[in-house]
């Protein structure tokens, strides 16, 4: 019989005003008793409207009836033949754009909370399950991996699994990508990263950090003297926008990027951490993105009275509804239907040896109203005349979205990009370059940690039988 | 894990240290620069590479103690080693067609403008190396520069080595005396590259300078190591680190780069002491 609650069960939570004391995780995790109970509202439809709406395609109902009937490494093991990275996944999604998105029980109350049954599934595994992954059969061939993101790991897990030799390349002195320098400890906690990556160790991959390749080594490089028989890029999309607006050079103005890598990746929050943070007392964070809601949120938990400035409305912002909830429960002020046109700086006009000269003052915004929808069939923000007002804050995080970072196309002759940067691939992951695949960010600009796996994913099948056509065609 | 296989004490505060990195040395240029971690909880900072060795596989760096990881860095040794090091990033110095360039060093910023100075001499081209010191304990790289200059230069604030003045005098009375260059590459403290660009502005001779702004990644990723350049943004990590002297927005590049003077000054300290307790 299911349960026909027409609300989920609700996820337990650290309380705001202790969390924002703290970068511990914010959401506990389901009990097995409340797990059990959520899998229990699934009416395991036939047309499985949730699988459609995932873009790794997991078999949904099937990982949740093992739940329900209380056998959780066995649900494990079924999203493991989609997914290779469950633990961060049921964390990070926009569930509501995807799987819980398409629910039947959503349509009259809330949809089944896949993602928080996904998340259980996997902390239920990494908690319990003690055997080692055994070590596949080597098959002799060479794969080179750019990036150690979500779309790196996905696609050397996958390779590693098929018997190939991988090695994963790494720009920064730890692995885990956007994982780890931007998504924040109290939305993934690192050790949940560093379980999936001992993970791919275990499997034989072999990563090494320090190597910007584009400057430390070339892809040709890899390819012609290394004796790498393909390349994946999943060098995602590191290069922070700016508005373009005067004033944003003054001190005080950080890319989204910088600040949550001096969090994040320096650990700038704890004691011990040489990297400094500028913490102001005033904080606008400009734009409503995941990214925005994590800047924000870790301004938040360093003091500050936080503002998120966003240029459309509440409705209209595209970060996940959960993050967006858990913002306002902390105490940070949504400024919507604002755009900034200045940064004021600080001056003072008698000492010019003023520390203080040059530093954000306050930031001049207008209004907007919304207008017809425009080409993303969203509703175009338009200024109101006459709304000029300044906010006053004292340090301003920019969070308007990244682009792929130039190097690796500027130093790899023959690679296809678009006019913005992203490499150019057909729908397995091929570039215009034989052996050379990409996926992930570094292809469709800034989206999320599931798109980059499932990308990750399609290209390891592509190399796989790219790898093994040659080796068919030399015999 | 890069070793430190050789270490010397260039005047009190400035240090030399050859780094085992071999990949970095393969590849480095002059004007390139690298980024590097002392330790789990250091900071990432970028130092210009001084000189490199591709056959011993090794990258020298030279660096003044003025902050917490410069201080962790000094009381390490030969043998010890650091834990990060990443490289070669940026742009190297261009130097194709230069015949006659002055290369303007100032303090700690000459040794990395050695490199630059012995590449172009190398390349043929007639270099005028000006070093300027606050005074005569601090001179660095003198032989070196001699020996890869057609003229040395040296000055010093107190004239207790070479001649009493600013590197900006002595350039000038150089151009004055009818020395025409195709270029002046300028490397230094940044008031000192403010007002060598200033002076050679007047007379129109293209003049380069190497920043060293604040940086984490060093790939173009955190933004924070931005400039004005020509009324545009641009990152000084991908674009740079030498950028058009005449015109670098000097003023914002200075009031950015002391943005953590006050916690840089705090962590200095810290490290002092723990390295006071550790040799009581």
């Amino acid at each position: 019989m299911p349960n026909m609650s027409l609300v989920k069960n609700e996820m337990p939570t650290q309380k705001p005003e202790e969390r924002i004391k703290n970068f511990n995780e914010v959401a506990l995790g389901y009990t097995e008793e409340q797990a059990i109970d959520e899998a229990k509202r699934c009416l395991k439809c036939k047309n499985k409207m949730c699988v459609a709406g995932c873009p790794v395609k997991i078999q949904i109902p099937d990982f949740i009836a093992k739940v329900a009937e209380g056998k959780f490494e066995e649900a494990y093991q079924i999203i493991l033949t989609q997914s290779s990275l469950p633990a961060v996944c049921g964390r990070v999604c926009p569930q509501e754009n995807q799987c819980e998105g398409r629910c039947v029980r959503g349509i009259k109350g809330e949809p089944v909370a896949i993602g928080r049954l996904e998340r259980f599934v996997a902390d239920y595994h990494n908690k319990n399950c003690t055997e080692k992954p055994k070590q596949p059969v080597k098959n002799g061939h060479r794969v080179a991996i750019i990036g150690s993101g979500p779309a790196g790991l996905s696609c050397a897990s996958d390779l590693a699994k098929r018997g190939y030799s991988v090695t994963i390349f790494e720009a920064l002195h730890t692995p885990g990508g956007v994982l780890v320098y931007g998504i924040p400890e109290f939305r993934l906690p690192k050790a949940i990263v560093q379980k999936e990556i001992d993970g791919l160790r275990a499997l034989g991959v072999e990563i090494k950090t320090n190597i910007v390749i584009g400057k430390t080594l070339s892809i040709d490089e890899l390819l012609h003297e290394y004796g790498y028989e393909a390349v994946f890029i999943g060098s995602g999309a590191g290069l922070p926008k700016f508005m373009g607006i005067p004033g944003e050079n003054l001190k005080g103005v950080f890319s989204a990027n910088e600040f949550l890598t001096r969090i994040n990746l320096m650990k700038a929050y704890k004691e011990e951490s040489d990297t400094p943070i500028l913490m102001g007392r005033r904080i606008a964070v400009v734009g409503g993105g995941n990214v925005a809601m994590d800047s924000a949120r870790c301004a938040r938990r360093l003091g500050a009275e936080v503002y998120v400035v966003y240029r459309r409305g509440m409705e209209e912002l595209p970060a996940r509804h959960e993050e967006v909830e858990h913002a306002i429960e902390e105490g940070i002020i949504f400024k919507t239907l604002t755009n900034p046109t200045e940064i004021v700086a600080y001056n003072n006009p008698d000492d010019k040896r003023d520390p203080r000269n040059m530093s954000v003052k306050g930031m001049k915004c207008v209004e907007m109203t919304l207008g017809e929808p425009d080409d993303s069939g969203r509703r175009r923000p338009v200024v109101k005349e006459g709304s000029e007002h300044v906010i006053d804050v004292d340090c301003v995080i920019m969070s308007l979205g990244t682009s792929p970072n130039p190097l690796i196309k500027s130093t790899t002759k023959g690679l296809d990009t678009e006019y913005w940067g992203g490499i150019i691939v057909d729908l397995n992951g091929l570039t215009s370059k034989e052996g050379i695949y990409a996926g992930g960010d570094a292809v469709t600009g800034s989206a999320t940690v599931i798109l980059a796996m499932g990308a990750g994913k399609t290209a390891a099948s592509a190399i796989d039988d790219y790898i093994q056509s040659k080796k068919k065609a030399f015999e | 894990m890069y070793k430190i296989v050789k270490k010397k004490v260039l005047n009190p505060t400035v240090i030399l240290m050859d780094i085992e990195a071999p990949l970095v040395a393969k590849k480095a240029e002059p004007g390139q620069f690298i980024i590097l971690r002392t330790d789990e909880n250091g900071e990432r900072i970028p130092l210009t590479i001084a000189d490199f060795d591709r056959k011993k596989g090794t990258v020298t760096i030279i660096f003044q103690v003025v902050g917490a990881t410069t201080e962790k860095l000094a009381h390490l040794n030969k043998g010890d080693s650091l834990c990060d090091f990443v490289g070669p990033l940026g742009k190297a110095t261009h130097t194709d067609g230069l015949k006659k360039v002055a290369v303007v060093g100032g303090g700690v910023g000459c040794a990395i403008a050695y490199p630059v100075a012995k590449k172009l001499h190398n390349l043929g081209c007639e270099v005028h190396a000006i070093c300027g010191f606050r005074g005569k304990d601090l001179v660095i790289l003198e032989n070196e520069f001699k020996n890869a200059s057609a003229k040395y230069v040296l000055m010093t604030d107190d004239g207790s080595a070479g001649e009493k003045g600013l590197v900006t005098d002595a350039l000038k009375s150089l151009i004055d005396s009818g020395e025409k260059y195709d270029e002046v590459i300028t490397i230094g403290p940044l008031p000192m590259m403010k007002f060598v660009c200033l002076l050679t502005k007047e007379y129109g001779i293209k003049t380069v300078a190497s920043m060293n702004p604040i940086m984490i990644d060093g790939t173009g990723m955190c933004g924070g190591c931005r400039l004005t350049v020509g009324g545009k943004t641009v990152f000084a990590c991908v674009d740079g680190p030498e950028f058009d002297g005449h015109l670098i927005d000097f003023d914002e590049a200075m009031a950015r780069s002391n943005i953590y003077q006050a916690t840089e000054r705090k962590k200095h300290d810290e490290a002092c002491n723990l390295f006071k307790k550790e040799v009581k």
